[in-house]
Parts: C-alpha cells; structure tokens; sequence
C-alpha cells in the first residue's frame, strides 16, 4: 500500500458562506468522503481553488461543531477565488498544521485576546471554548481594532459578546465614519483601558506584524510576563509540513514551529529586520 | 540503498558497516558492473561530459566516463583539462549534485479535473525508474543523509522523495581528486565514505595498470559484487588504496574552521560584513541551485485552456529570489544582504537547530559557480577575525 502523499489535498464542498464585510466572507466546509479531521483553536489548514492556487488559512471555529469554518479577506489570486465560492463548490482542503493558542496554559487566570483586522478570525477559534468553559478563566478581554467600522467582522456575533457581563469587548477603528461612536486609535492603546491582573493573565495577539509588535511591547509594559504573550505569525509558504523551506523565521519553521509563539521565543528573532 | 521500515512505516536510512571482503576489480570489472547494475532493472547515473562540464547522466558503458579528464575550480572558475592518465574519476563535483535525481527540479504533484459536481483530484503515479549512482563522493552521500532527514525525517514524509530514495543502489567513490573549493575535511564529510553506500570503489591507477578496490556496505552490494569478476584484496590493494584517501585529504583547496559557527553567525545578524556581501552578490541563486543540500521549494498552478483540467508543479526555488519570502504587500527579505544572511546562517547555523547537522559538506560548488567568486569559507573568516579583533571584542 502505498502511503498518503501530504501534497494531495481531500475534497471539501462548501456548505454556508457567511459575508462579513465587502472583501470578507466565511466559508462552511464539509468533507465530500470521510469526517473533518481533528484539528484545535489556531491551527490552519491549506486551501485550494481550481486551477488558482493553495493558501494557509487559520481556522476560525471549532472543531466537532459543524462544518470547518475558514474567515478569508480577498487580497491576492487565491483568496479572490476561495471569496467567490457559492454553497455546493468544491475546494481542496489540507491539513490541520501548525501550533495551537495555549488554552489550557491560560485557565485559572485572565486572558486577553488582542485582534487586528482579519486577526479576529483565528481569535474568535480561541474566544468561543474560552466562553464555553467560562468559569475556568479569571477576566477575559477581547480588543480589538479595524481600519473602518464597515471592516469590522463578525458583527452580530460581537453584539452578543459586547452584551456580556462576563466579557470585556474594546472595539477601536484607524478610522471613523461619521456614524462612529466607538474609539478611534490603534489597538495596543486599548490595553490600559482593559481590566486585569497582569501577573496571572495570558494574552493572545493575532493581526498584521507591526501590530503584534506594538501590542507585545504594551504587554511587556503593563507587567505580563514575555512567556505568556502569544503571537500568531505569518510568512509565505508553500508545504505547511517544513519541506518547502520558505516560511524559515531564524532557526524555526513558522508552518511547524508556529504559527502560534510564545513571544519569549521569538523576541530576539522579531527584533532582526529583514529576518 | 533500500532502508528498513519501522512500524510507523518511516523509511530510515540503513547504515551498513563495511564487510571485511574487499575485492579488486579492473576495467573490464567495471564495465561487468555496469551490465549487472542494468541487468537488475537499474537505470545508471554517473558522470559524463557534456557541454565543458561533468555532468551526471545515464550512462551504459565505461566508455561514457569523462576518461583522462580533470577539473581546475577556483571562485567562479570551472575548466576541463586533459590528464596524463586514462582516469575514469580523475576530477571532482561538477554543478549538477544527486539530488536532482530525488528531488527533481521539476515535478509535477498532482493534477485536477472538472467534473459535474465540482472536481476530482489526481495523484501522480510511483516512479517507474530505478536508479543506481555511480560515483558518489563521500561529500556527496553526506548530502544525501542531510536531504534524508529533511524529506523522510518529518512527521509528514515526502512521498516522492520516499519512494524514489527507497529504491536507490548507491556505488561510492573514494575521492581521489579534490578541487580548489573542496573543504569537506572540514566539514567532516569527507574524503573517505564509510557509510551510506552499497559499493565503494576506490582508483587505483598506474603506468602498467588500472584497477578499483570494492568495499561492500549492503547485502545488495554484496549480490552484485559476487556476479562480477573479482579477485580478493591484498594487504598492499588496501594500503595503496588508504594512500589515496590520504592524498585527497591533504590536497583540500579550501578549510573552513567550525568551532562555534552556530553561535557566530545567529549571534551577528547585524554584522557589517552581510552589507559587504551584498555589494558583490547578484542574487542569481546559482549557489543553490547546485548545493547538493538546498532543499527548498515552490508550486505553480497551470490550468488547460478549457478550464476543464488543472496541475500542481513543485519547483526547485531559492531564497535569493525576492518572491521567495513574499507577504502580501511586499517581501519581508527585501535587501540581498537579508538574502545572502538567510542562506549562509542557515546552511552553516539554524541547520542544526533544525535538523541536528550542519547544511553544508565543504563541496565548494557554491564558490565554483558563483559567477562573481564570493567563498563562503572566506565570509566565515571574515566574520570570525573581525570579532577576534580587540576593536570588536
């Protein structure tokens, strides 16, 4: 018998697709033979459209609750495609790769999950068991910062997150529509205006680099130690299994190694440029 | 070389110890082991001449070899001379390496195709071909154990690969001709082969004759052995044969002293010499297109005009081109300097946090085909003696 070749997607068919914003849409997937493989909060799986191309994308819900959930915002090639999917088309679909967000880890103290953008995505993986076990966790946070409120996702969702007595929501945009109440500002500002006790709390942070950085130094700032600070990366690749070489961050593999770091880990590598 | 499988079906590469039965075989000797090499459905591969260089290629006679042929390498300099011999392996590595063979350049990974419902995935077939290498420096078969654990050492193996290597019959040649850029004493590669192969020749060549004294390191090797003529090596085969392992290793062209190379070159990223590199490198990717370890890749994604099929192709890639470490928006290796930096810290240092080893034999075929000479082993020099300066201390 021959054995799998981890090249070869399976075939998913999509279920629901849900639009978030203008240039984002959820995708529903289910497996056309065979169940969704296992997979947990943060990880990714590699997507495939016809005769485009294959992308990584984290998972934006649970698994073992409905169809594999993937949040894509179209920005190149592939995500065009995969964002002009319709209910009943078909896509390949590989994986689960990569290193989880550290729920466990974080239980018994308070958590902060910092988005940025599409960041929320992945986050919203890590917010929702966190939710479904609340009384394992101290204080939880979400923070999170779009560059317009028509980019905000999720958004009936977030009401009913915002609408908890047991969740603290800070939603801030780079910039405001007339309509805005809300803040306007960068995300890791939001941190001081979020309640919690830095010695026993984990934080999560997932959006574009320059944010993580900015939210990794505010947490440094406010007390919470280096090893308890997660980053989600993102670099190119190709594999997702540590072969292609391209996704290479200093001595790790961002596909294998990641993409969740603990930001102990990478502190020194973030502060090479160009690395 | 077949390997064993354990019960997780990972392929591991065998490890023979040489027999005790060495053997001596003459011209005719090896053309018999050609035959029987063919004769057991093995493509050979070895090294042939063609356009100026010596190349890896099929061949089927002795004949074929690059006879009375030498090289002289320097940094970007790869000349063809005539021997005063008729040497069969008079020469070093050339720009091709193995792993084009295992890792081909270009592949196709699988093919789709439209159907009614959506479409439907194709995989590709297992290789139809069987290759024996003839000619394998020990440089050489240190590339292949590096390449292994990159491909077969994962929790995900490539299949490909797999298969392709699972095949493999490995002859290994015991240099005895070093270039200008050959550093594998340093590296611990090299010059001697004691591992990794299934027959080991060494040339042995005289005014008054020409013979190979065979090692065995398989039971494959073994069964080939006893189907050609041979006669028992002598006390003095073996001694004349050490000789030229002796020879080669004190002729090396190049030295690269390793002492805690991983730390000098993770420790430094912002060392002024990668700026220096960068004002003579072009970026070409030359020195990873013929490094026998450079392992990594790209897809490309072509679609019939129809729309109706589409296929994935893996692509040897370099991490000097700019597409490489593309993000959306933009490159995060922008400059050559982070470029070059990535590929030298990597083969020399993260290697090892990866993958247990160092990336790199000490082949020289990087500081051969460099067109404009740039040595990695005088970029470690560089950046080692300017740290030992007190100024920089």
């Amino acid at each position: 018998m021959r054995s799998p070749d981890p090249f070869v997607p399976s075939l998913f068919r999509v279920d629901r697709v849900w639009r978030e914003s203008a240039d984002t849409v959820t995708l529903g997937l289910l497996p056309i033979q065979g169940e969704i493989p296992a997979f947990r909060s943060g990880q990714f799986f590699m997507l495939y459209a016809f005769g485009i191309g294959e992308i990584p994308v984290s998972v934006s819900g649970l698994w073992g609750q409905g169809p594999l959930l993937h949040t894509v915002r179209a920005v190149g090639p592939v995500s065009q495609a995969l964002c002009r999917l319709r209910p009943g088309d078909t896509l390949g679909v590989r994986g689960p790769y990569g290193s989880p967000w550290p729920l466990p880890q974080a239980e018994g103290g308070d958590l902060l999950l910092i988005a940025g953008g599409l960041g929320l995505a992945p986050l919203r993986s890590a917010l929702l068991p966190a939710l479904a076990e609340r009384e394992r966790y101290g204080r939880i946070a979400l923070l999170y910062g779009a560059r317009s409120p028509a980019d905000l996702l999720f958004g009936e969702e977030r009401g009913d997150w915002s609408s908890r007595g047991d969740l603290q929501v800070e939603v801030t945009v780079d910039h405001a529509s007339p309509a805005w109440r809300g803040s306007v500002g960068v995300v890791p500002a939001r941190i001081s205006h979020t309640r919690f006790a830095p010695e026993r709390a984990h934080a999560f942070v997932c959006g574009p680099e320059v944010m993580m950085r900015y939210s990794a130094a505010a947490l440094l700032g406010a007390g919470v130690p280096p090893a308890r600070i997660f980053l989600s990366l993102e670099r190119n690749m190709k594999c997702a299994f540590a072969v292609c070489g391209r996704c290479q961050f200093g001595p790790t593999f961002v596909c294998r190694d990641g993409p969740v770091f603990s930001y102990d880990r990478i502190a020194r590598l973030l502060s090479i440029r160009e690395l | 070389m077949g390997y064993h499988r354990t019960r997780e079906d990972r392929p591991l590469p065998e490890c023979h110890a040489p027999t005790a039965g060495e053997a001596i075989i003459d011209r005719e000797g090896l053309q018999a082991l050609l035959d029987a090499l063919s004769a057991r459905g093995f493509s050979v591969i070895g090294p042939r001449v063609r356009e100026e260089a010596i190349v890896y290629a099929p061949l089927r006679n002795v004949s074929d070899l690059p006879e009375g042929w030498t090289d002289r390498q320097d940094g970007g300099h790869y000349r063809l001379e005539r021997r005063g011999d008729r040497a069969l392996f008079g020469y070093a590595v050339g720009p091709h390496s193995w792993k084009q063979f295992l890792f081909p350049p270009r592949q196709r990974i699988w093919r789709a195709e439209r159907t009614e419902a959506g479409f439907d995935l194709l995989e590709e077939p297992p290789p139809s071909e069987r290759w024996a290498f003839l000619g394998v420096r020990a440089c050489e078969l240190r590339a292949l154990a590096i390449q292994d654990r990159v491909f077969l050492g994962g929790s995900l193996p490539d299949r490909s690969y797999a298969e392709r290597r699972r095949e493999l019959f490995v002859v290994a040649l015991q240099c005895g001709e070093p270039s200008g850029t050959c550093f594998c004493v340093s590296m611990g590669a090299g010059p001697k082969a004691s591992s990794g192969f299934d027959l080991a020749l060494t040339e042995m060549i005289a005014p008054n004759s020409h013979r190979f004294l065979v090692e065995v390191g398989s039971r494959a090797g073994e069964e080939i052995l006893a189907a050609i003529p041979h006669r028992p090596a002598s006390e003095a085969d073996r001694r004349e044969a050490e000789a030229v392992l002796d020879s080669t290793a004190s002729r090396m062209g190049r030295t690269l002293d390793t002492r805690g190379i991983r730390e000098l070159l993770q420790d430094h990223p912002e060392h002024p010499r990668w700026e220096e590199v960068a004002t003579r490198c072009l970026a070409c990717a030359n020195c990873t297109m013929v490094c026998p370890t450079c392992f990594c890749s790209t897809v490309e994604d072509h679609t019939a005009l129809t729309g109706e099929s589409a296929e994935r192709t893996r692509l040897w890639d370099s991490c000097f081109t700019v597409d490489f470490s593309y993000l959306h928006g933009g490159s995060v290796r922008k400059e050559i300097r982070s470029r070059y930096r990535q590929w030298m810290t990597h083969k020399l240092s993260t290697w090892f946090d990866q993958f247990g080893s160092s990336g790199c034999v000490g082949c020289g075929r990087c500081i051969t085909w460099c067109p404009v000479g740039i040595d990695i082993t005088e970029e470690v020099r560089a950046i080692r003696s300017s740290l030992s300066e007190p100024t920089h201390a």
